[in-house]
């Protein structure tokens, strides 16, 4: 589904002593079956834009389309529950999502309150519960009574157990393990292609923004401060510094490098090893431009 | 003699009599001045270790002593002025109403003088960069907005041992490296012992010595340096390596030849430059 802001601001708490515009003048566009990345430095409006997504937050003003649904200030969609099975959302801290006796109970709530019927949760379960790292055994257990990665995992499966057409992930690794974080990424991303789901990420590792992206978001405080390609977004090192981030670590071992040697360099989205190439090449090469 | 403020002996836990094992048999020692960082898969004991330090939680084997003291009902209330903990999940752990309230907690708790707590909600508040919202209420704040503050917690407190479990994992990486550096300098300054939880490989590098935990148990302990060095083992255990550590390696499969594996950037420059100037 496609995804537009139009000039959309965000005020926690209007017309109070405490009001807070969180996000301001946003407008950008996600077409449908594409890879977003939104990167920003904390309160930067990054999960309060994620959760104009499925009309949690509605916009104090402008404009939110997704897909057919309309989004504006006070006018909520009649239809906020089909909205909401098409858009699935991993919160930033997803043991608040977790609120049934067992991780079973938990995971078949979302298909449940939309219809699916009991033989095609269990199906979906027994399938999605391998797919993020957890084993069976899991199912009978208390949510609260696991490791915070643990819950982390059951929270995605229960997002994952509904099948939305958009994806919605605010850090969806943080808390996992390494492994887990780039298995749990390599499912998002396979889904993502198999399905055609247009999927919008929160993330602050610019190396995954940089492998899975098609186009990156930055905000700061809360407006749109740049957009575009991960490569190109990535290698402006003083643009991003200035909003207090920094490059991925492969763009900052490269400038360093050049640096160093005094030799030309750039990022252009090498991989590992196509960047050591480049490197020995360098290195064994002798002389050094001036 | 450097004091010897964490001790674990022999350690076995479980949650409940009909539950597997969480830790088995887990000993290691922590001194003042260390910082340690403890990495290992989920679920393989960290968080339970952390509340065993500070007495949440009570083995059914072994012993933990606290600055000598062994964790008992008894003690649990000196040892927890001790030890300071920042917890996974930050919501389990605010109390007040606003940011400086919450900071202001612990220090009431640990009776510091009221003139001190003003400076000292100041400071650490300032350390972290959330001066500006000192009257926020903290359900009202940003997810790694609530973990800096979290943090300025226990900076205030200034405690013997402190804890952070997984801390920092919702800050970008410019705002965890900084928020580290404050810490380790208020580490150095006190002589804290730091253990860090942590799945951020830059976090383990900072740290003197790692405990890698394996389904409860203790699978290795040693420097930064030589765990990375066990880049295949790390990775079976569902570990990775830095970024410079699979560059290295890349490097070397390449043919490079280096002289120690190195931990981060300019270790790798030099022995890159060194190389060059050579042939
Ligand atoms: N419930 C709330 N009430 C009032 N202000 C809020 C609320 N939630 C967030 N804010 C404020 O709005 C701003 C944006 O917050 P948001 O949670 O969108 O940031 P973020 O980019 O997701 O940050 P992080 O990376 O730390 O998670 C912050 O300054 C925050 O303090
Ligand atoms: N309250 C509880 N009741 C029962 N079992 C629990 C409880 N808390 C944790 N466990 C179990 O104990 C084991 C160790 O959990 P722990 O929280 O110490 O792991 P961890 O290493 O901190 O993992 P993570 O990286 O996911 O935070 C896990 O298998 C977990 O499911
Ligand atoms: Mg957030
Ligand atoms: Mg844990």
């Amino acid at each position: 589904m496609d995804i537009t802001f139009n000039n959309v601001s965000y005020i926690y708490q209007e017309n109070s002593p405490f009001a807070h515009k969180a996000i301001e003048d946003l407008t950008f566009h996600i077409p449908s079956g594409s890879f977003v990345a939104v990167i920003g430095h904390t309160g930067s409006g990054k999960s309060t834009l994620i959760q104009h997504l499925n009309g949690l937050a509605m916009p104090t003003r402008g404009e939110v389309t997704i897909g057919d649904f309309h989004l504006k200030a006070k006018e909520k969609p009649k239809n906020m529950r089909e909205l909401r099975s098409k858009v699935g959302v991993v919160f930033q801290y997803p043991e608040h999502q977790l609120f049934e006796e067992t991780v079973a109970k938990d995971i078949a709530f979302g298909p449940e309150n939309f219809g699916v019927e009991k033989a095609v949760i269990e199906e979906r379960i027994s399938e999605i519960i391998p797919a993020v790292g957890l084993s069976k055994e899991i199912l009978e257990r208390s949510p609260f009574d696991l490791s915070g990665g643990q819950m982390r995992r059951v929270a995605i499966a229960g997002v994952m157990a509904v099948q939305p057409e958009v994806l919605v992930l605010d850090e969806p690794t943080a808390g996992l393990d390494p492994r887990g974080q780039k298995e749990m990424l390599e499912m998002f991303y396979e889904l993502h292609k198999k399905q055609g789901l247009t999927t919008v990420l929160v993330t602050h590792s610019m190396e995954d923004a940089l492998k899975y992206a098609d186009q990156v978001i930055i905000l700061n405080q809360g407006k749109k401060y740049m957009e575009g390609n991960p490569v190109h977004v990535f290698t402006q090192k003083d643009a991003l510094h200035k909003v207090q981030l920094d490059v991925p670590e492969s763009v900052a071992f490269l400038s360093k490098f050049e640096a160093r040697f005094k030799k030309s360099l750039p990022f252009r989205g090498q991989t590992v090893d196509e960047m050591a190439e480049d490197i020995l090449r360098v290195v064994q090469g002798g002389g050094i431009d001036e | 003699m450097r004091e010897k403020l964490i001790e674990f002996r022999n350690v076995s836990f479980r949650y409940r009599e009909e539950h597997p094992w969480v830790l088995k048999n887990c000993s290691f020692e922590i001194y003042e001045d260390e910082s340690i960082a403890i990495i290992g898969h989920n679920g393989s004991g960290k968080s339970t270790i952390a509340k065993l330090i500070n007495g949440l939680l009570f083995p059914q084997e072994g012993e933990i002593l606290i600055a000598g003291k062994p964790v008992t009902e008894e003690t649990i209330w000196d040892i927890r002025k001790d030890v300071g903990m920042v917890f996974q999940n930050p919501d389990n752990q605010f109390v007040g109403t606003t940011v400086q309230d919450d900071v202001a907690f612990g220090m009431e708790n640990r009776g510091i003088p009221r003139e001190d707590m003003i400076s000292r909600i100041e400071d650490s508040l300032t350390a972290v960069g959330m001066q500006e919202y000192h009257l926020t209420e903290p359900h009202r704040l940003s997810g790694g907005q609530k973990q800096r503050v979290a943090i300025a917690g226990v900076l205030a407190v200034s405690p013997k041992v402190l804890i952070l479990d997984e801390a920092t994992a919702m800050l970008d990486p410019k705002g965890r490296t900084e928020i580290m550096k404050t810490v380790t300098q208020v580490q150095a300054k006190n002589n804290l012992s730091l253990i860090t939880i942590t799945h951020d490989l830059h976090e383990v590098v900072q740290s003197n010595r790692v405990i890698v935990m394996n389904q409860g148990e203790i699978w290795d302990e040693a420097t930064p340096r030589e765990i990375f060095a066990k880049k295949r083992a790390l990775r079976e255990i569902g570990l990775d390596v830095p970024f410079v550590a699979i560059l290295a390696d890349e490097l070397q499969e390449q043919g490079l030849v280096l002289s120690k594996e190195p931990l981060n950037h300019e270790e790798l420059l030099e022995e890159l430059w060194t190389l060059h100037s050579t042939t």
